[in-house]
Order: C-alpha cells, then structure tokens, then sequence
C-alpha cells in the first residue's frame, strides 16, 4: 500500500513539474490520480485492519451495492433531487430574482435589505426544516418549502448587489438612447448582474441539496435518499447509506457543473470567464 | 450608521407580516378550541372546514380571529409569544440563578457554542495549512484544489450520520467531537479559498524587492505574505464562523442529541412545542451574530493597528 501511495505521489510530482502541466489532460489526470490514491488506501486501511463493515465498508462494497440497488437509488433520487430539491430551487430562485428587481426600485429598501439579507443568508436556516414539514405535510411539498426558504436570500443578496453593478456611465449612455426602464434592465443591467445572480445560484445548488435532505430527516414517505440515509444508520446497512452519500455527492457535483456550464455559455463575456 | 433608519424599517415590516400572518395560520385550531368551549363557529365541526379557505373562515368568525393569538400550541407563534418564551428560557432563569438549568436556552446555546468554536479553530487551522502548502507546492495545488471544491458540493447532512457513527464506534465518547469535525468541514473552505487569494496577493515587484534583501523563503512568508493575506483571513474568518455554526447545528439536528440548540428544535418538532423550535431558531440568530460581529470587530482593530488603511 505504502509502495502504490509513494509511486503515485511520485508520478504526480513528474506530472505537475513537467513541461505537460498546461496541458488539459494533465490538469485532469492528476486529481483523478489523488482520488484514486485516497480511495485505494480507504480500501487496504479497511481489509488490513478488518475494520468492521458496520463501521466503514470499503469503497469496493460501497460500489457493488451501489450496482444492485440503483432501482431503489433511483425512486430516492426522484424524490429528494427532482421532486424535492430542483422544484424548491426553481421556485425559490424565480421568487429571489422578482423579490430584487422589486426591491431595486428603492434605494432605501436596499440600503435596510442588503444588510439584513446577508446576515439571514448566515444564519443556520435549516432549522425551519420541521417547522415546515409540520405546516406542509410529509411529501416533497414540505421539502420544496425548506429549499427555497434556503435558497432565496443568497441569491436576493447576489442579485440586488448585481443589479447595482453598473456605474452611472454606463446608464447615462443608456438614457442618451432614449432608453426605459425596461429596455435598460434588459439590454444592460440584467446581464451585468449575471454573473452575481450565477455566483448566489452556484451557492445555493448546495443548500438545494442539504434542504431536501435535512427535511426528510423530520418525517417523509418511505422513499428518499434522507429517509434512506437515517434508516440505514439505524438498522446498520451502512454499505447502502455510503451509496446513497455517493449519490449524493455526484447529484452535488452535477448540480453544480450544470449551473457553472451555463454561467460560462451566458457570460462568456465576462472577464473572469476569459482568462 | 446611514442605513439604521432603513435596516429598522425592514425589520419592522417583516414583523408586520409575520404578526398579520399569524391569524390565517392559526385560524383552524382557534376555531377548533373555541367549537369545543362553547362558541357558534360557522361552518360547524372541523371536517366541514377544511375545505373552506383560511380567509372565508376569518370573514365569517371575525370574533374568533383574536383567539389565533393567544394559542398554547400555534402552528405559527407570534413574535410576542416567541420573545415572552425566550425571556422565560434566558433571562428569567438568570433572575433566578439557574442559568446553568438544562431548560435553559442560555446552557444549550454554550453547548452548541463549544462545538462551534472547536470546529471553526480545527477548519480555519486546515484551510490555513492547506492554503499554504497549496501555494507553495503544485503538485498540492493541482491534486488537493479540485477535491476541495468537490467536497464542497457534496451535502455534508448526507455524511453526518456517518461521522457519528464512525466516531462513536472508534471509541470517542460524547457529541462533542464529531460535531466539530462536520462544522470544521464547513468552515474550511472559505479560509482555504480565501488564504490561498492573500498568500498570492503580493506582486511580483515586492517579491523581488525581497530577493534583493537577500531575504530566506521563510522569512519573505513571514514578512510579506502572511500580513498581506490578513484582509482576506478576516473576511473568510466572517463566513467561516457562520459556516461552522451551521455545520454545529445540522450535526445535532439529526442525529438524536440531547442538548444544544439544534437538540432543542429536534425535541421541540417530537414534543409537539412550536415555541421550543422557534425560541432555538432565534437564539441561534442572535448566537450567529454575535460571533460575526466579534470577529468584524477584531478585524477593524486588527488591520488598523497593521496600518491597513479602509
């Protein structure tokens, strides 16, 4: 084992000193190396020391079982990510971005708003999780509700602070065009503003996910990778709660891929994107 | 102090609108209790009701609104009833001597507190580190950099039952510990970020000026990088901390603690005390702020006295 972590190690080292270093396969293959690293000594850790499976089983297990049960993974996925979650992200995104082109419109709403939003952005919100499931039911309804409560004030506070992003040249040129309110908003400071709004959207793919999740902790139908995950501690299937956090991690990690996608087809002509 | 006026004016509409939300919350089991004491409520017994809209119940028993204010179990307490319960858990029980009491919020908020405070020296201790070896190795920066990024989309609710475990079964005794690994996981990231930003931040011209001091690498870190990355340690140190008091309380939540603040919300949803729940949630505001504004302090003192100007 110790022989396998120094050999990687060392051909990561060749890697990143090389005169390939720029290249994008490189730029891949080095992390995807460190990862399998890790994953690898997991696995020797767990078989050298017979740590029991009730404790940690090796990744290998985690992966069979996630090959075998990918039906139930499947009816759990629907339910937190796609009934849950993406409704709840939808909604409270769509309810964030008119919420700040309202308050926009008086400066004194957002002197006394950005403040107060970037403190409740802060805050520990999960906690409202029961005190919604309690007003909307077990099913995703509940979870939909805890998700845009989570994801509306980061995005509120991205996208007021977007929309001020443009300076007084900009809107003056906009008004020797003879231009409204609207045909400013639209032509000019909407698209300023992307790639704040993007910036609150990437946060919240994030806590999209750990609402869902931490709603079904206070009570949800028998399906859901939340149910699924505190059922599994209790009754010691722990092999299938690692699949479920693998799941997890992947749905985490494609949420957010998609959102940083389109940012970089929206805004590719914001300088951070040129670099 | 410009936006006082303003900031006061928003807080006070949004208590408006939770006191007016109150009354078509709380209609249904005012009319309930009051059907069950003796009163005239239109339409009679509660399965008639409940496929009548909150807002034609409130219509047609206008004198029944009023009790939706005075509930022992409201599905949404007032803010008066909210505040009443937090003296009651707080200041009434100092008055009293029994600050220590575990009905107190005061003993809850110290337990979730030690935690935090645990997993923010632990996170910020790891990004620091990280930050450093990210910047002076690449092979740290391009194998370590992606996977912190990852680890961050990963819902770290997920893990928390199993760090519980794990812990607990390695043989560490209490809550303690394990609390503090999940706030340290989410208070790392922003100080890792942040950190490897400042180490970078002087130019090439300063780096330069200190090679021809004939300066050691450690001593161009200690007298270059590292006071130039103090602006960006603070303001992760701000988002860190918040980070650290959410990842305390998702790792009570749920996981069947008995004690700190998101133990209380936990028994308060079992028990069926909305004003448990909502007391819980406010202390923790008041809880995040206070840290927050702590740190923004020592930063303003700090940075002055390091001739920072702003």
């Amino acid at each position: 084992m110790l022989v396998f972590w120094a050999a990687a190690w060392r051909t990561n080292v060749w890697l990143a000193n090389s005169a390939y270093a720029g290249m994008m396969v490189v730029r891949i293959a080095v992390p995807v190396l460190f990862g399998i690293t890790i994953l690898v000594i997991w696995e020797c850790l767990v078989r050298g020391f017979g740590v029991s499976q009730v404790i940690l089983p090796p990744p290998s297990q985690v992966m069979v079982v996630f090959a075998q049960s990918t039906d139930l993974l499947w009816v759990d996925f629907v339910q937190t990510v796609v009934k849950g979650a993406l409704r709840g992200f939808l909604m409270g995104a769509a309810a964030a971005f008119v919420a700040a082109l309202l308050i926009d419109r008086s400066a004194f709403l957002t002197r006394g708003l950005l403040p107060i939003g970037n403190f409740v952005a802060a805050l520990p919100i999960v906690g409202v999780a029961p005190i919604l499931v309690n007003w909307f039911g077990f099913d995703w309804h509940s979870k939909a509700a805890v998700v845009v409560v989570m994801v509306f004030f980061p995005i509120l506070v991205n996208t007021v602070q977007g929309l001020r992003a443009t300076d007084a040249m900009q809107r003056d040129l906009m008004r020797t065009y003879a231009a409204g309110y609207f045909q400013t908003l639209l032509k000019l400071r909407i698209p300023a503003a992307l790639p704040f709004i993007f910036n609150g959207l990437k946060i919240a793919t994030t806590l999209a996910l750990i609402g869902a999740i931490v709603a079904e902790y206070f009570g949800s139908p028998t399906r859901g990778m939340g149910f699924r995950i505190s059922t599994g501690v209790g009754s010691l299937s722990i092999d299938l709660v690692w699949a479920e956090i693998f799941v997890s991690a992947l749905v985490g990690s494609a949420f957010y891929g998609v959102v940083a996608w389109i940012e970089k087809r929206v805004t590719f002509w914001h300088p951070s994107q040129r670099g | 102090m410009r936006n006082l006026l303003p900031i006061l004016t928003v807080l006070a509409a949004i208590v408006g609108i939770w006191w007016l939300a109150v009354a078509p919350m709380n209609v249904r089991p005012a009319l309930d209790i009051a059907e069950r004491g003796g009163a005239v409520v239109v339409p009679e017994g509660s399965v008639e009701r409940r496929d009548v809209s909150v807002f034609k119940l409130m219509l047609d028993n206008p004198s029944l609104v009023a009790a939706g204010y005075d509930l022992k179990r409201p599905r949404l307490p007032t803010p008066a009833q909210v505040g009443e319960e937090l003296w009651k858990t707080t200041g009434a029980m100092v008055a009293k001597g029994r600050a220590w009491s575990k009905r107190s919020l005061i003993y809850h908020a110290w337990v979730t507190l030690q935690s935090t405070l645990w997993g923010f020296v632990l996170g910020t201790t790891v990004g620091i580190l990280g930050a450093v070896a990210i910047v002076y190795s690449r092979v740290v920066d391009m194998s370590v950099m992606p996977w912190a990024i990852i680890s961050q989309t990963v819902p770290i609710v997920a893990l928390a039952p199993m760090i519980i475990v794990v812990s607990n079964q390695v043989g560490i005794e209490g809550r303690g510990v394990p609390k503090a690994i999940i706030s340290a996981y989410l208070c790392f990231f922003p100080v890792l970020v942040s950190m490897v930003k400042g180490l970078r931040s002087p130019t090439g011209e300063q780096l330069d000026l200190l090679k021809t001091y004939n300066t050691s690498g450690v001593q161009s870190f200690l007298k270059l990088r590292l006071p130039a990355s103090v602006p960006y340690l603070f303001t992760a140190l701000k988002v860190g901390i918040a980070a650290a008091l959410v990842g305390t309380i998702v790792g009570e939540l749920p996981t069947g603690a008995i004690s700190g603040l998101g133990a209380r919300i936990l028994i308060g949803d079992q028990f069926g005390t909305p004003l448990a729940i909502w007391s819980a949630l406010i202390c923790a505001a008041v809880l995040a702020g206070l840290l927050v504004t702590l740190i923004d302090i020592t930063q303003r003192v700090t940075l002055r006295k390091m001739g920072f100007h702003g």
